[in-house]
């Protein structure tokens, strides 16, 4: 599988990064240099080893399912490049 | 250079026990350092007005007998540890005038612990890299150098490494996914431990690659790493994967006896290529070890070849799910669009840098439908692999012993044009961060052109123990003495 530009376009737009015309070429060309490096791994005898999926064995700790924070609207929003009465404000999504 | 500078954490610690010392004069004299090291571009926000006001409250709550691990220390934290009321970016653009209004467990630790905030430091951007040239602020200077040829301090933890080799902090805060604190630490001559997985919580820690990032110190000698690791570890509900077990006190481990250890040296480490002055070192530590009555013996890693590109897939994909937050909406930077998502794409062209981009794409195709079980689950698999070989070997020897790095710092802008290159830098780093064990960098030696090049020693899960006592014999074997030449200029 090589990467050329209609892919390297598609993953750009799921990811949500825009990428020039002019760039689509170039970027293709390193992306696709680093899938090639790492599909090496596709000679590792891989049969019957679960994935890792966690590391160590610890198990994933429990608490009861009570609020334990909150009421920070304030401080929430402190950051938003634009807010608005405790909102956050995008462009319009409905028509 | 002031005899206040040359005084290890530890060193300062007694003196300022003693009542030698003041949290404040130590504090001035790091302020009035860092200052002169500007050139270095260390410090992407200094906090000297706070550094100096916190030395206050710190003298003062000694003299009420109040005194904590790290009491009136003036430290360098990375700027990807989020702080209070202090701008956080992670040297990214996308972070624009981000500033927390709550502050991450380990930095909290470390304030509690009686620690100062002299500033944040410069960094890969959101810890991506080895050379710390990916940040929107520019690359920091190691303070060696080679003839007029400025270097590369190493990446991503530049900054935190610059300013302990510089003394423009007594001690740092790093964070290690895939070498970031180690390689640092080697290129910049001082020692660095990335614990345990689990053992520092990552909470209001910026996320890069979650199942492997670890925030670890970084200091001039072992036995600071040893007291900086106790004030920043310790168990934190707010991270599910931060461990319950008690913190140990790390400098007791430090008694210099490894009489009748087993060390292990993988052979798989002794690349093809690998310079010969890197082998040197490599077998004159093992020959340290012998001779303070450890006994070295070969063992097999056998998938370390496989480590780098299953770091590879791992890495981006999980940052290319930790990144989606940059969205424009939130926090930091915002390009505006005519709709949502042409906000969002033309927000994060604008505010990641080149190899960010490269990553967060990397991570969204191995992850993307058709391709997820080809390379994120065959990675994770061999990622399975690679921690078994740790177990396996483990289970024969206490510590394992490996060059930190396959080169000494190279110059600013080289190795640039090739990311599969740069990758390389993590080649013995990146195994032990995929088992999630404990890896520490020690100052050994020098490089033909006179610069540090540190051994690796890497331990059992939570056993920093060992990893910090076999460090500190190295340590006193290697007798680093030697001093940055920036600091003579």
């Amino acid at each position: 599988m090589s990467l050329d530009r209609e892919a390297v376009s598609k993953i750009a737009h799921l990811a949500r990064i825009e990428v020039p015309e002019s760039r689509l070429d170039g970027l293709a060309g390193e992306l696709d240099n680093i899938i090639n490096w790492v599909e090496q791994l596709a000679e590792v005898n891989t049969d019957n080893v679960e994935p890792m999926t966690r590391v160590g064995d610890r198990k994933m700790p429990m608490r009861d399912d009570v609020v334990t924070d909150g009421e920070k609207q304030a401080d929430v929003t402190a950051n938003a490049p634009v807010s608005q009465d405790g909102f956050y404000l995008v462009p319009k999504v409905v028509e | 250079m002031s005899d206040i500078l040359d005084l290890s954490l530890a060193g300062a610690r007694d003196a300022m026990a003693n009542g030698q010392l003041t949290s404040l004069e130590l504090t001035d004299a790091y302020i009035v350092a860092a200052e002169r090291a500007r050139d270095l571009n260390i410090y992407i926000t200094e906090t000297f007005d706070r550094a100096r006001e916190g030395a206050k409250a710190s003298d003062a709550r000694r003299a009420k007998g109040k005194v904590g691990l790290v009491e009136g220390q003036p430290l360098a934290i990375k700027d990807l540890f989020c702080t209070e009321g202090v701008l956080t970016t992670a040297a990214s653009h996308i972070l624009d005038g981000f500033t927390p209004t709550y502050e991450s467990t380990v930095t909290a630790n470390l304030w509690r612990n009686g620690a100062v905030m002299l500033g944040k430091t410069n960094m890969d951007e959101f810890a991506m890299g080895s050379s710390n040239m990916t940040s929107y602020y520019g690359g920091v200077r190691n303070p060696w150098k080679t003839g007029n040829r400025d270097l590369v301090p190493g990446g991503s933890s530049g900054g935190s490494a610059s300013a302990v080799s510089g003394y423009a902090a007594i001690a740092a805060t790093g964070t290690d996914t895939g070498g970031s604190i180690r390689q640092p630490a080697s290129f910049c001559g001082i020692v660095g431990i990335k614990p345990t997985y689990g053992r520092c919580s990552r909470w209001g820690t910026v996320a890069f690659a979650s199942s492997l990032d670890q925030a670890g110190p970084m200091t001039r000698t072992v036995r600071d790493a040893a007291i900086m690791l106790r004030a920043m570890a310790g168990h934190d509900p707010k991270d599910a994967t931060s461990d319950e077990r008690a913190i140990p006190d790390f400098e007791a481990a430090l008694t210099g006896d490894i009489r009748g250890m087993k060390i292990g040296i993988p052979r798989e480490y002794q690349l093809d290529g690998l310079p010969e002055e890197i082998s040197k070192l490599w077998a004159q530590g093992r020959q340290w070890l012998t001779d303070a009555g450890a006994e070295c013996v070969d063992v097999s890693l056998p998938h370390t070849k496989y480590a780098l590109p299953t770091y590879y897939i791992v890495a981006p994909a999980e940052a290319s799910s930790n990144l989606a937050r940059y969205d424009g909406v939130r926090f930091g930077l915002r390009v505006e669009g005519d709709s949502l998502d042409e906000m969002y794409a033309k927000t994060r062209a604008a505010g990641f840098g080149d190899e960010v981009q490269r990553r967060v794409l990397i991570g969204a195709y191995v992850l993307s439908a058709g391709y997820y079980d080809a390379y994120y689950i065959k990675a994770q698999k061999v990622r399975a692999l690679i921690a078994r070989d740790f177990d396996e070997v483990f289970g024969k020897v206490d510590a394992i012993l490996t060059p930190t790095a396959p080169n000494a710092a190279f110059g600013m802008g080289e190795q640039m044009d090739d990311p599969i290159k740069m990758f390389l830098n993590d080649v013995f780093t990146v195994p032990a961060s995929l088992a999630g064990i404990p890896g520490m960098s020690v100052p050994a030696g020098l490089s033909a052109e006179g610069l540090p090049l540190g051994l690796q020693i890497l331990g059992k899960s939570f056993d920093e123990e060992t990893v910090l006592r076999v460090g500190g014999v190295l340590e006193q074997a290697a007798g680093f003495t030697a001093k940055p030449s920036w600091l003579e200029g």
